[in-house]
């Protein structure tokens, strides 16, 4: 299941490309992601709501979790028009997707610690 | 990784993961890295170690990326510091915004190694482009800088020289630009010390510092020899002497050299090269045009150098006009030439002789459309003897060693009379004796008129009543030169005798000539208040020297100078 959710060769490209760094990398986009977040829940208005939906499709989308980017893009750019309910109901989306994956990058690190 | 000369790249991307993937790719192409988390952070980075290029993500927080690039831009000046914006942003109004604020590229994510590398090297070229149009700029002015300044000094130092003559005299209207100089053209002027004027307007090839450099030789031969009582014959000769051995094969003056003798009422023109000049006749309205007759200065050998002149009789108030060729040469928008016929009509229609430099002038602005700069006029008109002032020659010895008792006598035959000019030398040697030196005009009129009158009257057997009218006083010099030409024999002693007297001295000049003589009793009870054309040089000496008298039928005329103490 979060195979589909997570591009294998983009996760490839970025353990040649970050070498030792590669766990750091992980352990960062793990943080990041829980604080944004916290920040999705916390959004005062729609401006803010959108502006963090775009930073998050940022990493996902660097990090390969591609449903997740596809997510945070439909946030962004429906931030002013959706309905509270479904905006609170794409935000828990995103929360689901984050935790299917969130395993995925803590194999990585794993693997990466044990090679 | 490509040899690539390693950059300093600031990445200010507020996601932590996106900047730290971010600096390990850039880290590993091998250029150094510094962070910022926010738009502010990466303004006051750049403050402090003006990174090469930036990597800079649009939306952060504190201060998002298109106001730090704009800061950047502005704090970096006209260095190129390219900003490559990072950002998934789709919508054009958004990519336009980046473009706005400075962007110069973008980079899309997911980020990919290998366009990113390709990005930071087609900036870098960028970059060192401009830096090199800068550099190349900046020596650009500095070479034009340089180059002014030394036209300023040329022009300091030749001002120094062309001032020393007499441009200011009453008689002279000169237009000129203030940096003719650059475009080759001089205009010179200085009494010699019979109180005649000399004046040149000279013209040389090619423009800047090149057509300045031949200037400074030809204004010191023009000043040396005219200021020592050399004449046009001699003076063209030296400088055409020099400009041939100096400058280089393509280049040369074209000039006009005039002598005015207010004395004589006359002026005695060489023209090498220049357009026309013209003797504008006041009382007849006529313009005699004053043609080249000979190459410029600078191009003939010293065998081949032709240093013929014309005279021309003048009447108080008539103007000799000089111009140069940027007057004639002057072309429209057509690409015609202002030309001669032009200005003629100019002559025609001019109504006041005073303003017809900017009668010429506005001719040619209403040619063209515009002025120009290299546009030399000059007109010098004949006034009445005592209406002229030369300037007194300044000596510098102490006179301890002045020559009081003593004689001299030369003898100039056939071939010396045809080119050598004794008067300069006569009148250095004289002028060692303090007491003459007060009046050293006088003293050369009298020998320049005594010699004169010896080789022209005497040696030549010219006779001096052709000079009764225009016509006869141009076939006159015509019949001086010939026969000059031909001389072989005959000849002019000067006897010198300079003795002590009293407190003070006196000088015996004496000069015998070769010839046939003349009636003295006849030209002696002439009134000494003669103005006609001929024969004014017996009334002249008379007048300027003391007890002048002429014996041997004419052949031998001496005369005396005499001095008190020294003041």
């Amino acid at each position: 299941m979060a195979d589909k959710n997570v591009d294998r060769d983009a996760l490839n490209a970025l353990r040649e490309v970050m070498e030792d760094g590669y766990p750091e990398l992980l352990d960062t986009f793990l943080t990041d992601s829980e604080s944004r977040l916290v920040e999705l829940r916390d959004a005062a208005d729609p401006k803010a709501l959108s502006e963090v939906a775009h930073s998050f499709k940022g990493s996902a989308s660097n990090m390969g979790a591609v449903r997740l980017a596809e997510l945070c893009r439909q946030l962004e750019s429906g931030a002013k028009d959706k309905s509270p309910t479904e905006i609170v109901k794409l935000v828990a989306e995103i929360s689901v997707e984050f935790a299917e994956v969130r395993p995925v990058y803590e194999n990585e690190k794993h693997h990466a610690h044990t090679q | 990784m490509q040899a690539q000369e390693p950059l300093t790249i600031l990445i200010a991307e507020d996601s932590a993961a996106d900047r730290l993937l971010l600096s390990t790719i850039v880290r590993r192409q091998g250029h150094q890295v510094l962070t910022a988390a926010n738009g502010a952070e990466a303004v006051e980075i750049f403050r402090r170690q003006q990174p090469h290029l930036v990597l800079m993500d649009a939306m952060m927080p504190v201060m998002d990326g298109f106001e730090a690039a704009r800061q950047i831009k502005a704090l970096a000046g006209e260095t190129l510091v390219p900003i490559i914006f990072l950002t998934s942003l789709t919508e054009s109004e958004a990519l336009a915004r980046c473009l706005d604020a400075g962007g110069d590229d973008f980079l899309a994510k997911p980020y990919n190694p290998v366009i990113l590398a390709a990005k930071i090297k087609a900036m870098d070229r960028l970059r060192r482009l401009q830096a090199t149009v800068l550099q190349q700029r900046d020596q650009i002015a500095r070479h034009h800088d340089y180059l002014l300044n030394e036209q300023r000094v040329a022009k300091a130092v030749f001002d120094k020289v062309a001032h020393s003559g007499c441009l200011s005299a009453p008689n002279i209207r000169y237009l000129q630009s203030p940096y003719a100089l650059f475009n080759g053209d001089l205009l010179l002027a200085a009494y010699t010390p019979a109180g005649d004027m000399h004046v040149l307007l000279g013209d040389f090839t090619g423009h800047g510092l090149p057509a300045a450099v031949g200037a400074m030789p030809l204004a010191e031969v023009f000043y040396g020899m005219t200021a020592k009582g050399y004449g046009l014959a001699e003076t063209l000769r030296e400088m055409n002497a020099k400009l041939k051995r100096i400058l280089p094969v393509d280049m040369f003056c074209c000039a006009t050299m005039l002598c005015l003798s207010f004395q004589r009422r006359s002026v005695e023109v060489w023209n090498g090269g220049m357009p026309d000049g013209y003797l504008h006749r006041i009382a007849s309205g006529e313009r005699v045009p004053l043609a080249a007759r000979h190459l410029p200065l600078g191009v003939l050998s010293v065998q081949a150098f032709d240093d013929r002149t014309q005279v021309h009789p003048m009447l108080v108030g008539d103007r000799v006009f000089l111009l140069s060729d940027g007057v004639i040469d002057t072309s429209n928008a057509d690409d015609q030439l202002f030309g001669v016929e032009r200005l003629q009509q100019v002559f025609a229609a001019n109504r006041e002789p005073d303003r017809l430099f900017e009668d010429i002038e506005q001719a040619l602005q209403d040619f063209r459309g515009e002025a120009r700069d290299d546009v030399s006029m000059v007109e010098v008109s004949l006034l009445e003897p005592g209406q002229v002032k030369p300037s007194t020659p300044v000596y510098s010895d102490s006179g301890q060693s002045c020559p009081l008792d003593w004689s001299v006598s030369f003898e100039f035959r056939g071939a010396t009379l045809r080119r050598f000019n004794p008067l300069p030398f006569l009148l250095q040697l004289l002028l060692e004796v303090h007491g003459l030196r007060g009046q050293s005009g006088a003293l050369y009129s009298v020998l320049a008129e005594l010699y004169s009158n010896a080789l022209e009257h005497g040696v030549l057997g010219l006779d001096s009543s052709l000079k009764r009218d225009a016509a006869g006083f141009t076939r006159y010099y015509q019949l001086r030169n010939e026969r000059l030409e031909a001389l072989q024999e005959g000849f002019v002693r000067v006897h010198l005798q300079v003795q002590p007297q009293g407190a003070g001295g006196s000088l015996v000049i004496r000069v015998e000539d070769s010839g046939k003589g003349f009636n003295v009793a006849r030209v002696m009870e002439r009134p000494l208040d003669d103005v006609r054309l001929s024969g004014r040089g017996v009334s002249l000496v008379r007048q300027l020297g003391r007890n002048a008298s002429w014996s041997d039928e004419g052949r031998s005329a001496r005369v005396e100078f005499s001095w008190e103490v020294e003041a």
